[in-house]
C-alpha cells in the first residue's frame, strides 16, 4: 500500500464539507504557514519538495513561483488550472467534486507565499456542476473565516473566486488560459513574456494545476525535505493517475512515484490487469498526447529495466522507445484494439480543439484527420503513412503554444511503432474494426 | 456558423429590446462582475454567455449577444468573437434537451459509436440534428474527463456514465416525462450565491 497525501480521506463520508475535512486534519498548512512561516520560507519548503507541476510539463514548482515578479503596487495573482481536458485525464475532476477543501486550503497557502491577494480557479465549462461543488465549498470557508480580510488574525487577506470556461481544450494551455479568463478566445499568446511578468491583466501570475496546488498543503504540513523523500530521485511526492480503457478497474489512483508500471496495470490494488482475459496491446501513458508505447516498451525500457512511474523511467529511451509521465491520462487497450482508429481518435480531437492561429497546426490537425480517415473508409494507399509522417513532423516546433506537439507525437509514435498496422489496413483496402464492446449488451442485447 | 448568425438570421433592434434578463439573472451577472477589478468587468463575459443562454432559450441570437455586450459595456463584436470560438455556446436554436456523447479514445474504446448509433436510432435524428418536436438535439463531443466511467453523454449539468442501452432507454424516458425538459437552465446557474 503506497503512501497517499491527497485523496487518502476520500472514502470519508462528508470530507466535502468544510466541518468533516477541518476535523480530519483539514486547514492545518494555512494554520502553519500564516502563523508560523514567511512567504518565502513556504516558497523554500515548495522547492525543497522537489514538487513537479502536475498538469503535464512537469516543470518545477518552487522555481515557477520563484521567477514571479515582485514590482511594488502592483497586483499579483494565483490561477489555478482546472481546466482538465486532456483525453484520458479526470484526476482534478475528482479531487476537486470530492475533496474541493483540499483545493482551497492549498490556494490560500500557495497565496500566501506569492502574495497574492485574488485568486481563480479557472474550471472548463463542461465540469459546471463541479464548479457549483467549489463555489459552495468557497462559500462555507468565507464563513469559517479561512477566506476574506485578516485570515487567522495574520494581516494575511485573500478572495477565491471560480470561473467557468466555454468549452475548449486549448484554455489548459497557460496563456490561452488567461486570454479566457479576461473574457476572450482562447487564443495562446507569445512567450515571452511569460506569466510570471506578465499574466492576468498584464500583472504577475503564476498559473498551477490543481493537484499541484493541492500538494503544497501535505508539503507545508510535512516539510519539503520529508516530502523529497517519497519517490524515486527527481520524481518526488505522490500523483494522481486517471486510468481508464480496457481494465478492471478504471478509476483515479494516487500512487507513489516509482511505483513499476507492470504493478500498476496488473496488481488489483490499482487498475487489476485487462478486461475478459484479454492480453495488453498498447499503453497511452500520460494523456493522449504523450507517444503510445506496445506492451513490451511500457513494461520495460530498452535496456531492459522494469519501467516505472517516474517522469524519468517513463521518459527513457527519448521518443524512440520511451514515453513521458504527462498529466498521468493512463489509457490502456487490449489486443483487439485498432491503433489506426484510436490514432483516427486522437487526431480529431486535435484537429477539433486547434485554435487556429498557427497554420501548421490548424491546417496540418486537418489534413492527418482526413488522411487517417482514408484508412477507415478502406482508400488509403500506402504512401499515405509516409504522408502522415510527414506532415507531423512539419508541425512539431512550429506553432506558438505546445497544441502543435500535442497533435504531432501520437501520429509519430503510432506509426514509429504500429507502421505495420498501417500498411496491412492501406493494403487489404477495408478496415475491420473487431474490438470488443460488450459492456454495453450486458442488459441489453 | 457566422452565416447563419449574420445571413439568415437578420439582427433585429425591435427583437433586442424584449430581451432582459429576470431580475435573478441580473443579480447574479452582476456578483459575476464583480469577482474582477475595476474596469476589468469583460472577464466575466464566458459566465454570463452561459446565463445568457440560460435565460434566451438554450442559444444566442445575435440580440441576445448584443444584450451582453450591453450589461458588460463593451462591443457585440467582442461578444460573438467569443461566442463563436467556445463549443458549449450555441449559435442557433437547439432541442430543448442536447444530449452530448463523448467520442474520444476512452469512450471510443468502450462503445461510445454504438451508443451514438443506438440514439440516432431511437430519436431518427442524426448527429447535429434535432427532434421535430424540439426536445432532443444529439451531438458528439471531444472528452469532458470522464474517461475512467465511459461510455458517457452529458445533458446540461448532468454527467450519464458507464451508458449502457438499457441506461439511454432510461434517461431519453425521464427527461421526457419530467414535462419540464431539463436545458441549459439545468446549469442551475441561479444557486451561485
Amino acid at each position: 500500500m503506497g503512501k497517499k497525501l491527497l485523496i487518502h480521506n476520500d472514502k470519508v463520508p462528508g470530507i466535502e464539507t468544510l466541518e468533516v475535512y477541518r476535523a480530519h486534519g483539514g486547514y492545518a498548512s494555512v494554520e502553519k504557514a500564516l502563523k508560523t512561516m514567511t512567504p518565502d520560507q513556504v516558497t523554500d519548503e515548495v522547492k525543497k519538495s522537489g514538487l513537479r507541476g502536475r498538469g503535464g510539463a512537469g516543470f518545477p514548482t518552487g522555481l515557477k513561483w520563484s521567477f514571479l515578479a515582485k514590482p511594488e503596487g502592483v497586483a499579483r495573482y494565483l490561477v489555478c488550472n482546472a481546466d482538465e481536458s486532456e483525453p484520458g485525464t479526470f484526476k482534478d475532476r475528482y479531487l476537486m467534486e470530492v475533496i474541493p477543501h483540499a483545493l482551497i486550503e492549498g490556494m490560500i497557502t500557495s497565496s500566501y507565499a506569492l502574495g497574492a491577494k485574488t485568486s481563480y480557479i479557472y474550471i472548463r465549462g463542461e465540469y459546471f456542476y463541479v464548479a457549483r461543488i467549489m463555489e459552495k465549498a468557497i462559500a462555507e470557508a468565507y464563513a469559517a473565516g479561512w477566506l476574506g480580510a485578516n485570515i487567522l488574525g495574520s494581516g494575511f487577506t485573500h478572495d477565491c473566486y471560480v470561473q467557468v470556461g466555454g468549452g475548449a481544450y486549448i484554455c489548459g494551455e497557460e496563456t490561452a488560459l488567461l486570454e479566457s479568463l479576461e473574457g476572450k478566445r482562447g487564443n495562446p499568446r507569445i512567450k515571452p513574456p511569460f506569466p510570471a511578468v506578465a499574466g492576468l491583466w498584464g500583472c504577475p501570475t503564476v498559473v498551477n494545476n490543481v493537484e499541484t496546488i493541492a500538494a503544497v498543503c501535505p508539503i507545508v504540513n510535512m516539510g519539503g525535505e520529508e516530502y523529497a523523500k517519497i519517490g524515486i530521485g527527481k520524481s518526488t511526492g505522490t500523483k494522481l493517475i486517471s486510468a481508464s480503457g480496457h481494465i478492471n478497474k478504471p478509476g483515479v489512483y494516487e500512487i507513489e512515484l516509482g511505483l513499476p508500471v507492470e504493478e500498476f496495470i496488473y496488481s488489483e490494488e490499482y487498475c487489476g490487469g485487462i478486461r475478459n482475459g484479454k492480453k495488453m496491446k498498447a499503453v497511452v501513458a500520460g494523456g493522449s498526447s504523450v507517444p503510445i508505447l506496445p506492451t513490451e516498451l511500457i513494461l520495460k525500457t530498452a535496456k531492459g529495466e522494469p519501467r516505472l512511474m517516474t517522469y524519468e523511467s517513463l521518459a527513457d529511451g527519448g521518443f524512440v522507445t520511451g514515453t513521458m509521465l504527462g498529466s498521468g491520462g493512463f489509457i490502456v487497450m487490449d489486443e483487439d484494439t485498432s491503433i489506426v482508429k484510436n490514432l483516427f481518435t486522437f487526431t480529431r480531437f486535435y484537429h477539433h480543439e486547434s485554435c487556429g492561429q498557427c497554420s501548421p497546426c490548424r491546417e496540418g490537425t486537418g489534413w492527418m484527420e482526413k488522411i487517417l480517415k482514408k484508412f477507415l473508409n478502406g482508400t488509403a494507399n500506402e504512401s499515405d503513412v509516409d504522408l502522415l509522417w510527414d506532415i507531423q513532423s512539419k508541425i512539431e516546433g512550429k506553432t506558438i503554444c505546445p497544441l502543435g506537439e500535442a497533435a504531432a507525437w501520437p501520429v509519430a509514435a503510432a506509426i514509429r511503432h504500429f507502421k505495420q498496422e498501417f500498411l496491412d489496413v492501406a493494403r487489404s483496402k477495408k478496415f475491420v474494426d473487431v474490438s470488443h464492446y460488450n459492456r454495453l449488451y450486458k442488459v441489453n442485447t | 456558423m457566422s452565416s447563419q448568425v449574420h445571413g439568415t438570421q437578420h439582427f433585429d433592434k425591435t427583437k433586442r429590446a424584449a430581451l432582459k434578463f429576470s431580475d435573478e439573472a441580473m443579480r447574479t451577472a452582476e456578483d459575476l462582475i464583480s469577482h474582477y477589478p475595476d474596469g476589468k468587468q469583460k472577464s466575466a463575459l464566458l459566465p454570463i454567455l452561459h446565463i445568457a443562454q440560460a435565460e434566451f432559450g438554450g442559444w444566442l441570437s445575435p440580440e441576445a449577444m448584443d444584450y451582453v455586450a450591453s450589461i458588460l459595456k463593451i462591443k457585440p463584436i467582442e461578444v460573438f468573437e467569443v461566442a463563436s470560438f467556445y463549443t458549449m455556446y450555441n449559435l442557433k436554436p437547439m432541442g430543448k434537451c442536447i444530449l452530448e456523447v463523448c467520442q474520444t479514445s476512452s469512450c471510443w474504446l468502450n462503445g461510445a459509436e454504438d451508443i451514438v448509433k443506438y440514439i440516432e436510432g431511437k430519436l431518427n435524428i442524426k448527429v447535429g440534428e434535432t427532434t421535430k418536436d424540439g426536445m432532443f438535439s444529439l451531438k458528439v463531443a471531444e472528452c469532458l474527463g470522464s474517461c475512467g466511467t465511459a461510455p458517457m453523454l452529458q445533458c446540461g449539468a448532468s454527467y450519464h456514465e458507464n451508458l449502457t442501452y438499457d441506461k439511454v432507454d432510461k434517461l431519453i424516458e425521464d427527461y421526457r416525462s419530467e414535462g419540464k425538459l431539463k436545458s441549459y437552465t439545468d446549469l442551475d446557474y441561479k444557486n451561485t450565491l
